[in-house]
């Protein structure tokens, strides 16, 4: 079934909507990213302009990032305190992020810097995950029954002024790491135009020390109120929001999110991280290929900068 | 109404005998298109006769063709380069007004109905049609040419040479597709008899490209009140959101 969208101003395939908002949805409540850094590619691969895909796309994680927090409140998964603190730094970041975004637009590289931002975070983060998971599962076989390996060197975070108890994350932790990784997990989701927990849940898990069950919902808990933030920034100054878009793609995506959470729990946590950590590589190594090999077409067409 | 065409065409003939031989007159299967929640595109039927008071002339045979243009809008191409090994832009080229559409549909191969010339006052080939400031140096033409290719390979330019039917050197009919991609708009339809690869007649119409109903109302919101329009859009996903949450945990309590 055909649909036209009124802002994107193409027809697409309704069903096929449905089906891409299903599957990131799945994956957002598996991992607790907002699934935007595969959902702005898949969406720019069926014809939608990238402006209108980017500021939608934001709206669609309000809600399946809101569905999944739900399901993680309800398991008491989601440590309030401490994704209040990631959230200011957030919003910071996202207005610094908006201003890097509109800079770089101005010279006429954002594309670019979008794909390598994309590239360099997404090798750094998944091969980093995907190393330490694979330790993780070796580690366990090699000694059935024997206690999880100790997290290593909190040396430094611990020595920073400004503490606090964060109960449900068992730390008692400086709020300076959690508003830096706010504000630049808020810089680089504005820049590439995702909610960031892609970014978010490993430094969270590696840099934070945070356990990984109380991860998931509190980065969904912080991507809400910043992807909230985008999408009215976008909707008021560019005019980019395809509600009938965001409505088909949140079908599938809220359905999809509750899915992923119940599989979320199911499966041990260096199988989950294992899993992103392929998902993220694989994502990666697409748009390194693509910006080494010669694209078909040299010529790209957009609408005339200078209005 | 015949009487008054009677009359009409009395006291027509002796001028248009000397100006214009044939003249067209030319009629649309429709003139609005609307843009609804599952528009798919549209079909449009352009039908017509020559009307003459002359017996037919010699010589070169009458050809016709029909064009429909969408609204012009600038255009930036960029082309990319390698370099440091990676595929980047590295050119921009603005294009002052290309049509978002644009079809053109002719009796015969394009060269055969019309001259260089005429074309050219005219601008009735995809090239012609769309303008850039400029000059036409070879790296310009590059960037104009890549317009007419990406916009071809989604349908929005089409050359349809031979589709225009033409009966008895009178009658002609020609039907045109309208992908889905169309932007609002004022569109404008033409038709251009010629003989001899010289214009002997032509005749203009609109079509008007609108969204309707939900399309509409969403439109305009967004561009009206955009912080209404925004806040409602995460009112929605957050009830959706809800929503989703609510009838799963239901589902679940139930079995």
């Amino acid at each position: 079934m055909q649909i036209y969208l009124p802002i994107a101003e193409v027809s697409v395939n309704a069903f096929l909507l449905l089906g891409l908002g299903g599957l990131v949805g799945i994956l957002s409540g598996m991992f607790g990213v907002g699934g935007g850094f595969l959902l702005t590619p898949l969406l720019f691969f069926i014809g939608i302009p990238p402006a209108v895909a980017v500021a939608t796309e934001a709206n669609q994680i309000v809600a399946s990032s809101f569905s999944g927090v739900l399901a993680h409140f309800k398991r008491k998964t989601v440590d309030l305190r401490m994704g209040v603190v990631l959230l200011i730094g957030g919003l910071v970041g996202a207005a610094l992020g908006v201003q890097v975004f509109n800079a770089l637009r101005a010279i006429g590289q954002v594309d670019l810097l979008v794909r390598l931002c994309y590239v360099v975070f997404l090798g750094i983060i998944g091969a980093l995950m995907f190393v330490e998971s694979l330790g993780a599962i070796r580690r366990s076989k090699a000694t059935a029954g024997a206690p999880p390996p100790r997290r290593h060197h909190r040396g430094w975070i611990h020595t920073l002024p400004f503490k606090m108890r964060f109960r449900t994350s068992g730390l008692y932790l400086s709020v300076i790491p959690p508003l830096i990784v706010g504000l630049c997990v808020g810089v680089l989701a504005a820049i590439m135009g995702v909610g960031g927990g892609f970014i978010m849940v490993p430094a969270m898990i590696y840099i934070l020390g945070m356990p990984t069950k109380v991860v998931v919902g509190t980065s969904l808990f912080q991507i809400i109120f910043v992807t909230a933030f985008s999408t009215l920034l976008h909707a008021t100054t560019n005019y980019t929001v395809d509600m009938i878009l965001a409505v088909l793609l949140l079908i599938g995506g809220v359905v999809g999110a509750q899915v992923g959470a119940r599989i979320g729990v199911k499966l041990k946590a260096e199988q989950l991280r294992i899993l992103l950590a392929i998902m993220v590589l694989a994502v990666c190594g697409k748009l390194a290929f693509d910006l080494l090999v010669q694209p078909s077409e040299l010529f790209t067409l957009g609408a005339a900068s200078g209005h | 109404m015949k009487q008054i065409l009677q009359i009409l065409a009395l006291v027509l003939a002796p001028l248009a005998a000397t100006a214009q031989e044939e003249t067209v007159v030319a009629g649309l299967s429709q003139n609005e298109v609307s843009i609804t929640a599952n528009f798919n595109g549209s079909e449009i039927l352009i039908f017509g006769a020559v009307q003459r008071f002359t017996p037919l002339p010699d010589g070169d045979p009458l050809e016709v063709i029909v064009t429909i243009e969408g609204p012009d809008r600038p255009v930036t191409v960029r082309r990319m380069d390698r370099r440091y090994g990676i595929w980047m832009n590295t050119e921009a080229v603005e294009v002052d007004a290309a049509p978002t559409f644009y079809a053109v549909a002719t009796t015969n191969p394009f060269r055969d109905v019309i001259s260089d010339t005429e074309d050219l006052r005219h601008r009735i080939s995809i090239p012609r049609a769309i303008r850039a400031v400029g000059t036409e140096t070879d790296r310009q033409r590059d960037f104009t040419d890549a317009v007419i290719r990406i916009r071809t390979n989604e349908d929005l330019y089409q050359v349809l040479e031979g589709s225009v039917t033409l009966r008895n050197e009178t009658l002609f009919n020609t039907s045109f597709r309208m992908p889905a991609n169309l932007v609002e708009g004022d569109y404008t339809a033409r038709i251009f008899l010629t003989r001899g690869r010289e214009v002997v007649s032509s005749y203009e119409t609109d079509i008007t490209v609108r969204k309707v109903g939900l399309e509409r109302m969403i439109y305009t919101l967004a561009h009206e009140r955009p912080l209404v329009y925004g806040l409602l859009s995460l009112a929605i996903a957050i009830a959706a959101g809800w929503l989703a949450s609510a009838v799963f945990r239901y589902i679940r309590m139930g079995g």
